[in-house]
C-alpha cells in the first residue's frame, strides 16, 4: 500500500488469486454480454429481413389499364450509359455530379464504364 | 502601523509566499506540469478540446490561495459517519468555483450527457451490418483486466485497480466515471492518462500492428458492408440498451445515454435535440469537465509514485487492448478463410474515431487500394460498448 492518508485510499487491498479470478470472469461476462448482444442483433435484423421480403413479395395484381404501356417502357432499350438508377442520400446532383467526375479520373476509366449505385455523405 | 509587519503579511498570504512555505515546491512543479500538458494540448493537438481545459483546471488548482478547489471538502464528503458524508450542501456553501463544477462530475452527470453527445454522433450502421465485429470490440477489452491485474501487484487496492484498468478501455468519460465511482483520489491521473494515450494512439498501436500481423493479413480487401435499413438503426439502440442494462443493471447510466444519443440521431424526427447533444451540449459539458477534473490535480495529491504507476499502467492497458484485438482479429481471418483483415481488431479499443484511421492507415500503407474505415468502425464503436460492460462489471464488483 503507498503511503496515503487512509481517508484518500479507495476500497481493500485484494488478495492475487481473487485478482486473477476477477480478471477472468470479468473479460468472461463481457464476451458473454457481446455473444448475447450479438445474437439478439442478428435475431433482430433476420425478422426484419423477412418482414421487408413479405412486404416486397407481389400481391395479385388487379387488372391494369395502363399494362400494355408499362411494358412498352420496361422493354425500352435504355439510353446509352444509363447502367441504373442512382440513388442519392443528403446529397444534391450537382456535388453527385463532381463526386463521380473525380472517382472516374482517380480510376483512370470513363465515368460511362462505371456504376455507381448511391452516393451517400458520411456524416 | 507597522510597515514592515503589513508587508511580511501581505507577503505570507500571497501565493508567492506559499512557493517559498514547506511543500511550496509541489505547487511549482504541478504549474510546470500543466504547462506541458497546455503545451501538448495547443502545439501537439493532443486531444486538444479536453486537454487545454484539464491543463487550465491543473494551473488553477495549484495556484497557493487561489482557493478555487478543496480537496479537503471532498475528503469529508467521502468520509463516512462524517457531519458532511454525501453533503453537496457543505460543498456548495464552503466550495470555490471549481468544487461547484466538480460536482457535476462527482455524480457522474457530466460523462453520462457526454456519452450522449457521443451516441448522437455515432453510426452504428458497420457493426449492424456486420456484428462478427462485435467480438473484436470485446476482445480488445483485455487490457483492462490486465492493468487490473498489474495494478494490483504493484499494490493498489482492488476499487484503485479497476479504476486503472479501466483506462485500457480508451474511453474517457467511461474512465472518469468510473474513477469517480471507485477510486476518486485517483481522477486526475486516471484522466490524464487515458486521454494522452488516446491521443497517441497514431504511435502506440502501429508497431504493435505491424509486430502481430503479416504483409498478406494486412493486404486483405473486404467485401463491402450492407446497407443499413433505417428501421434497423431505430431499433437497434432501443433493443441493445433495453438488452444490456437487464443483463448488468450497473452499465445503465453509460449505455442508456449512449444510446438515447444515438436514438436521437436516427430516428430523423429529433434532428433539433441530436444536433444540440452533438454540438452545443457536448462543448458545454467538455468545458466543466475537463477544467473541474483539472482540478483533482492538486499537488499535495498528484505528486507521488501513483500518479507514475498510473501513467505507465495506462500505457500497459492500452497496449494490451491493442493485443487483445488484433489476436481475436487473426483468429477471425483464419476461421473466415482470410476473408478479414485483422487490423480492424485493433479498432476495437473503441477511442472513436481515432482507433478506426490508424487501421485503415495502416491497411492502406500494405496495399493502397485497401479501405478498411468503415469495416473498422464496427468493432470501434462495439469497443464503446464492450468497454460500459467492462466498466458496469468493475463497479457492481467494487462499488
Amino acid at each position: 500500500m503507498f503511503t496515503t492518508l487512509a481517508s484518500q485510499v479507495s476500497g481493500k487491498p485484494l488478495p492475487l488469486g481473487e485478482a486473477v479470478a476477477t480478471a477472468l470472469m470479468g473479460y468472461g461476462v463481457v464476451f458473454l454480454g457481446i455473444l448475447l448482444l450479438v445474437c439478439v442483433v442478428v435475431i433482430v435484423s433476420k425478422i426484419m429481413a423477412a418482414g421487408k421480403r413479405k412486404a416486397a413479395e407481389p400481391t395479385t395484381p388487379a387488372p391494369d389499364r395502363d399494362a400494355p404501356l408499362q411494358k412498352l417502357i420496361s422493354t425500352a432499350p435504355k439510353a446509352p450509359g444509363s447502367a441504373g438508377e442512382l440513388k442519392l442520400y443528403d446529397t444534391d446532383p450537382k456535388t453527385a455530379a463532381m463526386l463521380m467526375a473525380i472517382v472516374a479520373d482517380k480510376m483512370g476509366k470513363p465515368i460511362n464504364e462505371l456504376r455507381f449505385k448511391s452516393i451517400r455523405e458520411v456524416k | 502601523m507597522d510597515v514592515l509587519k503589513t508587508l511580511e503579511g501581505l507577503w505570507q498570504d500571497s501565493g508567492f509566499g506559499n512557493f517559498f512555505a514547506e511543500g511550496g515546491w509541489k505547487y511549482i512543479v504541478m504549474i510546470l506540469v500543466a504547462c506541458v500538458l497546455l503545451y501538448l494540448g495547443i502545439k501537439k493537438k493532443f486531444e486538444p478540446l479536453l486537454l487545454v481545459g484539464i491543463a487550465f483546471g491543473c494551473l488553477l488548482a495549484n495556484l497557493p490561495g487561489a482557493g478555487l478547489y478543496h480537496p479537503e471538502l471532498w475528503d469529508e464528503f467521502l468520509r463516512e459517519g462524517g457531519e458532511f458524508y454525501h453533503s453537496y450542501g457543505h460543498i456548495l456553501t464552503h466550495g470555490g468555483l471549481l468544487d461547484i463544477l466538480y460536482i457535476g462530475v462527482k455524480s457522474g452527470v457530466y460523462p453520462c450527457l457526454i456519452f450522449i453527445g457521443v451516441g448522437a454522433m455515432t453510426d452504428f450502421g458497420p457493426l449492424i451490418a456486420n456484428p462478427k465485429t462485435f467480438f473484436l470490440g470485446a476482445a480488445a477489452q483485455f487490457g483492462v483486466f490486465f492493468a487490473f491485474f498489474g495494478a494490483i501487484l504493484l499494490g493498489f487496492t482492488g476499487n484503485q485497480a479497476a479504476a486503472i484498468g479501466i483506462i485500457g478501455g480508451a474511453d474517457g468519460p467511461t474512465a472518469i466515471l468510473t474513477s469517480t465511482l471507485l477510486a476518486p483520489e485517483l481522477l486526475g491521473a486516471i484522466a490524464i492518462a487515458a486521454y494522452s494515450y488516446m491521443a497517441l494512439i497514431p504511435m502506440i498501436q502501429p508497431p504493435i500492428m505491424k509486430l502481430l500481423t503479416t504483409e498478406k493479413e494486412r493486404s486483405v480487401k473486404m467485401e463491402q458492408l450492407r446497407e443499413v435499413s433505417k428501421t434497423e438503426k431505430i431499433v437497434f439502440p432501443i433493443v441493445v440498451a433495453a438488452f444490456v442494462i437487464l443483463l448488468l443493471p450497473s452499465t445503465a447510466p453509460l449505455i442508456g445515454s449512449l444510446m438515447f444519443g444515438n436514438l436521437l440521431k436516427e430516428t430523423g424526427v429529433t434532428e433539433r435535440l441530436s444536433d444540440t447533444a452533438q454540438n452545443a451540449l457536448m462543448n458545454i459539458v467538455t468545458l466543466f469537465l475537463g477544467i473541474s477534473v483539472g482540478a483533482t490535480t492538486v499537488a499535495s495529491r498528484f505528486l507521488n509514485p501513483q500518479t507514475l504507476y498510473i501513467i505507465l499502467l495506462g500505457l500497459i492497458a492500452f497496449c494490451f487492448s491493442t493485443v487483445g484485438g488484433l489476436l481475436i482479429g487473426k483468429l477471425m481471418y483464419k476461421l473466415s478463410g482470410g476473408k478479414i483483415n485483422p487490423l480492424i481488431g485493433s479498432a476495437g479499443v473503441s477511442a472513436v474515431p481515432m482507433a478506426a484511421r490508424v487501421s485503415q492507415m495502416v491497411g492502406q500503407k500494405a496495399n493502397p487500394s485497401n479501405f478498411l474505415l468503415m469495416h473498422a468502425m464496427g468493432p470501434n464503436v462495439a469497443g464503446v460498448i464492450g468497454s460500459a460492460i467492462a466498466a458496469g462489471f468493475l463497479i457492481k464488483v467494487f462499488g
